[in-house]
């Protein structure tokens, strides 16, 4: 018998960077081929395909602009969420987050609408940071203290949030003109944009905090026993580290962050609430940070590289009437090819001769 | 409440339950064999796409129903593929599914939103159905429901008295101890995922075949990721999961009846009730630690060189 055997076998060594890029760009690579052949059954030339993807996303500095816009929130929850799966808690609740978020900063804006801006402003972000926080806290509580799975009940929170907006702008705080949405916010109220672009000051606000995020793993005694808890659990409360406190106050900074993202898209974007803010940021969150490895400048290049694959996907929706659905297989399959990938990280394939 | 209103509410109980009913034994099948599989609502919109568009096709609700089964195997078999090929994290491979899942199968149907599809209509059992009480509540039903009837007796028959059924329980267990026994972990686990995929699939089924005989897109709403709380609830216990299968049936049934009946309550609100439920029903059964989840249950089977 003569013949090849393949055998599988533990790397010792953790993988460079080079091959960790390798095996990221491969899988993102096999993930497109995938669906562009979806594109192909409906009779869509892959080329062509690609053409309008790539030109929705990066093609002019229009789409530029719409990306770097469609990053912003994308970034801030991405981090929120990687807060969270550094602690190995799965927080899937930042769609639900980002909402409460956007309901706080609307309460702030009308309830204190007359206030002037300087007030004004960082009343909406503490409201809308203390309605994601809190809310993502909820979840936090439950599980440490009744042992409730956090994946259900954040994923569940993520609908009744949802439901709860809805609710508001179809009842209290509905516009006169009778539409699903709150009225107008007062100019005091807005986020403006920065010099002549189109880009509003939560670019500023995501790289301050970006910044911070990355100093306080880095640097602060909280952040170390994170990482640590995270690492081992049992070791870490072994060494007096207070867990319980960890996990709820993880939680209490990833919704502040995906609420401070809902601030943004209402005072800045949107100028008013309304349903159709809630467009799966929260989901797509999951997929960058783990894409980037929880790594904050890694999440803020991930989140634009998907903003960019979302603008795209709209272009081919505008373009060759693709269903919008189509953003998210891409998603799903990157997700899983990547994670597919890994395995040539931590494992290696021997070949051997049999005789 | 007197019996002309309980009557057509624990027939609407049983109806909406049903998906749920074969979505969670699915799961508790998968979860056995110590694979988490979070996808259950990918799975579920990939059978319910595929039930409808066989039946669109043929007029042939049975082969539909079959179709969707193999449609759910085939979707969860990703999740193999990343988890046990390929040694990936399967929460995260879970959620991926869900994504690619739901997207794909709303991708597929967009042409299709509101077309309707022949499905199963309800077909009383002679005799039972006479019974009072009992006979409208579960003997007045389509051919699917009767089936969901027979599963969970046939799962616990399964899961304690077949090799195949100690096989998996021991491989969510101990994949070592059932490695050290000769006998191979990894093809226990595929089938705890494939056959719990066909079950999802075919809970996705009775979505589009029973209940809304058309198409729209997200037709599934949520109800896999219910299925995945029912688990927990039912202790992964087949018999326990039809309790909660139709506690989530009468509530959804009763939110319909209430917007039908001209309330107060905006409809929002109502339809907060299942989601609520879910966390509700967690908090208990968590709180409860009744029987403990599989030991092995999320963890990967390391390959041996």
């Amino acid at each position: 018998m003569h013949g090849f055997l393949l055998r599988i076998a533990k790397r010792q060594e953790p993988s460079p960077l080079w091959r960790s890029a390798l095996v990221l760009f491969g899988a993102v690579l096999v993930a497109l081929g995938l669906s562009i052949l979806l594109l192909a059954l409906r009779g869509i030339s892959p080329l062509e395909g690609c053409r309008v993807l790539i030109m929705g996303a990066f093609g002019s500095s229009w789409a530029l602009q719409d990306c770097l816009l469609k990053a912003i929130p994308l970034f801030l929850c991405s981090l929120g969420v990687a807060i969270a799966f550094r602690l190995q808690i799965w927080n899937i609740g930042a769609e639900g987050q980002f909402a409460l978020g956007a309901i706080g900063a609307t309460w702030a804006a009308l309830a204190f609408g007359a206030q002037p801006k300087f007030i004004l402003l960082p009343l909406m972000i503490l409201a809308a940071c203390s309605a994601g926080g809190l809310w993502a806290m909820i979840p936090a509580i439950f599980r440490q203290w009744l042992g409730a799975n956090e994946i259900i009940v954040t994923l569940m929170f993520n609908y009744i949030a949802i439901l709860l907006l809805d609710f508001l702008v179809y009842g209290i705080w509905r516009d006169s003109s009778g539409f699903p949405m709150t009225p107008a916010f007062s100019k005091n109220a807005i986020l403006g944009t920065i010099g002549t672009s189109d880009i509003h000051w939560g670019l500023v606000h995501c790289a301050l905090l970006g910044l911070l995020c990355w100093l306080f793993f880095r640097s602060t005694r909280l952040g170390y026993e994170i990482k640590a808890s995270g690492d081992n659990v049992q070791a870490a409360r072994y060494a007096g580290m207070p867990y319980n406190f960890l996990v709820v106050l993880v939680m209490l900074l990833s919704g502040a962050l995906a609420g401070w993202a809902g601030f943004l898209e209402v005072s800045a974007s949107v100028h008013r609430l309304q349903p159709s803010i809630m467009v799966g940021y929260g989901f797509t969150a999951i997929v960058v940070a783990w894409l980037a490895r929880l790594n904050p400048a890694g999440i803020a290049l991930t989140s634009f590289l998907l903003a960019g694959l979302r603008a795209g996907v709209e272009n081919l929706q505008l373009d060759l009437q693709i269903p919008a659905a189509f953003g998210a297989i891409l998603e799903g399959l990157i997700l899983m090819t990547v994670l597919a990938g890994g395995f040539f990280l931590s494992y290696r394939i021997v070949v051997r001769r049999q005789t | 409440m007197n019996s002309e209103l309980l009557i057509p509410l624990l027939t609407a109980a049983v109806i909406s339950g049903t998906p749920i009913l074969y979505a969670t034994l699915g799961e508790i099948i998968t979860e056995k064999a110590g694979v988490l599989n979070l996808g259950v609502e990918g799975v579920m919109m990939m059978g319910c796409f595929c039930a409808f568009i066989t039946a669109q096709l043929t007029g042939q609700p049975w082969l539909a129903f079959l179709a969707a089964g193999l449609a759910g195997l085939c979707t969860a078999s990703l999740h193999g593929l990343v988890c046990l090929v390929f040694q990936g994290n399967q929460v995260v491979s879970g959620l991926a599914l869900t994504i690619f899942g739901t997207g794909l199968a709303n991708y597929l149907g967009t042409p299709y939103i509101g077309l309707a599809a022949p499905g199963f209509s309800p077909l009383p059992i002679p005799g039972l159905a006479e019974l009072p009480f009992l006979g409208p509540v579960f003997f007045n039903h389509d051919p699917l429901v009767y089936l969901s009837y027979l599963l969970p007796g046939c799962l616990w028959l399964v899961f304690r008295h077949s090799r195949f059924g100690l096989g998996l329980r021991a491989v969510g267990q101990s994949p070592a101890a059932v490695l050290a026994a000769g006998l191979n972990a990894t093809a226990y686990r595929w089938g705890g995922i494939l056959i719990g995929g066909f079950f999802m699939g075919l809970g996705g089924a009775y979505l589009s075949l029973a209940y809304t005989h058309l198409w729209t897109n997200n037709l599934s709403a949520g109800r896999g990721w219910i299925a995945v709380a029912l688990v927990i609830f039912a202790f992964w216990r087949p018999g326990r999961a039809v309790f909660g299968a139709y506690l989530f049936g009468g509530i959804m049934a009763l939110q319909l009846r209430l917007q039908a009946g001209g309330t107060t309550l905006p409809s929002s609100l109502l339809l907060m009730l299942p989601y609520a439920l879910t966390v509700a029903v967690l908090l208990f059964s968590s709180w409860q630690r009744g029987t403990q989840a599989p030991a092995a249950l999320g963890t990967n089977i390391e390959p041996s060189s």
